[in-house]
């Protein structure tokens, strides 16, 4: 039984999958629906509270508490008391006052979401923690492969770019890897954090080498100020090198589908035409996102599977 | 004043080459015999039997906060965590508010630690006035009014030409400057050491070469100019290297390491655990493995615990905002005798070394010793039964450690600081 979304590394196999099962009935049954509204979550609270700049995600988790009817509250740290020198703790234990059933926390620290879900009877979902998980968008991530591939189990999954600085990478490492995926890494040395293969992954300098026979590639978002503190010559170099383009994606299987977490820098990571490409499923994350962030919600603050 | 006896104890005194069972014999503040069988008449009788006797701990590296940071730890509370430790003699690092860059501060800590009475307290003066990094403090009078030593602990002497300059002048008046070496410009902002662990966990890492390039200029510097240095808290295989190579060439180069550095790894940090967060960072295997070769070898000359205490809520806030550092003085012969005698990297004899005779020398101070005629600081410690660590009964202000629950051997029974019994468990 799940009490928190810390991660997917403390996330276990039958969770992840129960989530992933969830998340495809609330996407046939509330998502594409008319009228998309359920009960799930009458009567419950939901409070978003990020320290970081985010759109998508946090609008993603308000739309997900709203569909299931719960009474959804937004926080973004810039208008609020942590700017007054609350503490993280002081601040969870206040909206905890407030009978928050879940509270949804985005923060550049890694490790704030497990801080706080020391502190509080409230459940903790992580929104993104600095460079640790982003677990909400790996299990998006993997409820698309589900959905196009129809399993995850055995497949090759190549994950490109800025792997050191990324949180997502880490997310679906531990969560892929526990579904049986392969996953390969590759990115430049800089971007490459030490001991990467200590998680169960291979590691590549060669992006072509990580592409080869793969069934799904993704991309990461590189931060263009990555450049600025020489971790890469220049954004020319990083695509030319780095970057994922058409010949390079014909090296993994016919069939792959192409990902990334967005917001995509196109023509750095990824070359626009592959963005927009027929093996592109970039669009379709972003739904399953709101699905898996039902999903999530509701076995958090039901207590119980949908 | 009054007289002890010490009956039947295993004494270990390296000054001395004695590693047998004997009775100690202290009148006065002194050690006045050490023998088989003593019939002195003495006020107090301490049974001995089964328990070690050795001098007192020596720890060169301490932080009780005062004056300024008195909600961490204070003189007198920092001064009993000494005591319950086996520690009779610490150097408090200048890193206060104000800094210890005046001959009034450093008369203040020690004034401060005499009211205490509890153990005898040196403090190191700043190297940089306000530890600044900018200009000299007045190291002569420093000296003058009793600095065991020159520190800018907390943040490294940026300045390699200021480096040289504070360990040129300070040769003159003899005593160490006790290094902090860091490359900030390598540390970039990281909390932990740069590994598998700090991948694990999404934290920025601190690469190992920015404690051991900033080693290796220090020992460069103090070789080529003659300077005393002395090397605090080494923790990677590389700045070991540096200092036992240039020790090989002869230099005048002493180093010390913490308990931590062999007694834990950065997989304590698992679990985003701000209570194994120090600066330097908690290193992998090959580290602890490379520190205990040091120690073993005679490269790193003293064990010494950089007590460290935070307030809990400064560390109950996200890993990579809570301030460096752990407390210490209460675990630090335990820890030892446990990683270090038990497993066969150092003899007892050694470990009191360590611990006691050279960290006197490096400060060259007429301790360390259970020599007759030298000031009775004693500790009496037992090593047959095993305790479990309980940091709801630390002296210190402060329990920020990650050894709550730790199983070990070698527990403090009694300290005597100059002939007078100072803790009694």
């Amino acid at each position: 039984m799940l009490n928190n979304l810390l991660g997917l590394k403390e996330t276990s196999a039958d969770d992840i999958t129960a989530i992933l099962d969830d998340a495809e009935k609330f996407k046939k049954e509330v998502l594409q629906k008319d009228i998309k509204k359920s009960d799930a979550l009458k009567g419950r609270s939901i409070i978003t509270l990020f320290f970081e700049n985010s759109t998508r995600t946090r609008v993603s988790f308000e739309l997900a508490s709203k569909y299931l009817g719960a009474a959804a509250a937004n926080i973004s740290a810039g208008g609020s008391s942590i700017t007054k020198g609350e503490s993280l703790i002081d601040t969870i234990k206040t909206l905890e006052a407030m009978a928050a059933d879940v509270i949804i926390i985005r923060h550049s620290a890694s490790g704030a979401p497990h801080l706080v879900a020391k502190h509080t009877e409230s459940k903790i979902v992580n929104a993104g923690d600095g460079m640790n998980e982003h677990p909400t968008q790996a299990l998006l991530d993997m409820m698309t492969i589900r959905e196009k591939k129809g399993g995850i189990k055995g497949l090759k999954v190549a994950i490109v770019g800025d792997v050191k600085h990324s949180r997502v990478a880490r997310s679906n490492i531990y969560g892929l890897s526990k579904l049986g995926a392969e996953v390969a890494v590759a990115g430049p040395s800089t971007l490459m954090p030490k001991g990467i293969e200590g998680l169960g992954v291979k590691a590549y300098y060669d992006v072509e080498k990580a592409i080869e026979g793969a069934d799904v590639v993704m991309g990461l978002r590189i931060q263009l100020e990555r450049q600025k503190k020489g971790l890469f010559p220049s954004v020319r170099e990083y695509h030319k090198c780095f970057g994922v383009n058409k010949q390079r994606l014909r090296l993994a299987k016919p069939d792959a589908i192409l990902m990334h977490p967005g917001p995509v820098n196109r023509g750095v990571e990824l070359s626009a035409d592959i963005v927009d490409g027929e093996q592109s499923v970039i669009n379709e994350q972003v739904t399953n996102g709101v699905c898996v962030r039902m999903a999530a919600l509701n076995m958090l603050a039901a207590g119980k599977r949908a | 004043m009054s007289s002890i006896l010490i009956k039947g104890g295993h004494v270990v005194d390296p000054a001395n080459n004695i590693d047998k069972t004997l009775d100690v014999f202290v009148k006065d503040g002194v050690i006045c015999a050490v023998g088989e069988n003593i019939a002195e008449a003495a006020d107090e009788v301490i049974d001995a039997g089964g328990l070690t006797v050795a001098p007192g701990l020596i720890d060169l590296h301490v932080h009780f906060r005062e004056p300024g940071y008195e909600y961490k730890e204070d003189i007198e509370s920092g001064s009993r965590a000494a005591a319950r430790g086996g520690v009779t003699t610490v150097v408090c690092m200048p890193n206060t508010n104000p800094p210890i860059d005046s001959r009034a501060l450093v008369e203040y800590v020690m004034n401060r630690g005499k009211e205490a009475g509890l153990t005898n307290v040196l403090t190191c003066g700043c190297i940089t006035k306000g530890q600044q990094g900018k200009e000299l403090s007045e190291i002569g009078e420093l000296c003058e009014a009793g600095a065991a030593g020159i520190s800018d602990d907390g943040r490294p002497v940026i300045s390699s030409s200021l480096m040289l300059r504070a360990l040129e002048y300070s040769k003159m008046f003899g005593i160490p400057v006790m290094s902090h070496s860091e490359d900030l410009d390598l540390v970039d902002g990281g909390a932990m050491n740069d590994g598998y662990m700090s991948t694990y966990l999404g934290l920025k890492g601190i690469p190992k070469c920015a404690e051991s390039a900033a080693v290796a200029r220090d020992v460069l510097i103090a070789e080529e100019c003659g300077g005393i240095l002395h090397v605090c808290h080494v923790s990677t295989a590389g700045s070991i290297d540096a200092v036992r190579r240039a020790k090989q060439r002869g230099a005048r180069i002493t180093c010390e390491t913490a308990p931590h550095y062999f007694s834990l790894t950065e997989k304590a940090v698992d679990g985003f655990n701000t209570n194994a967060k120090m600066n330097p960072p908690l290193r992998d295997e090959s580290d602890a493995e490379a520190v205990k070769e040091g120690l073993r070898d005679g490269t790193i000359d003293a064990i010494a615990t950089d007590h460290a205490p935070h307030d809990r809520d400064e560390k109950e806030i996200e890993f990579a905002l809570a301030p460096n550092g752990i407390v210490g003085l209460e675990t630090s012969l335990a820890l030892s005798y446990t990683n270090l005698v038990m497993s066969g990297v150092l003899t007892l004899p050694q470990l009191i070394e360590k611990m006691s005779l050279n960290p006197a020398r490096i400060i060259n101070i007429d301790k360390g010793t259970l020599g007759v005629g030298k000031a009775a600081d004693i500790v009496i410690f037992e090593t047959e039964n095993e305790f479990t660590v309980n940091t709801d009964e630390f002296a210190s202000k402060n329990s920020n450690c990650p050894y709550d629950g730790m199983k070990l051997r070698g527990r403090v029974n009694t300290t005597i600081l100059g002939g007078k019994i100072v803790y009694q468990r």
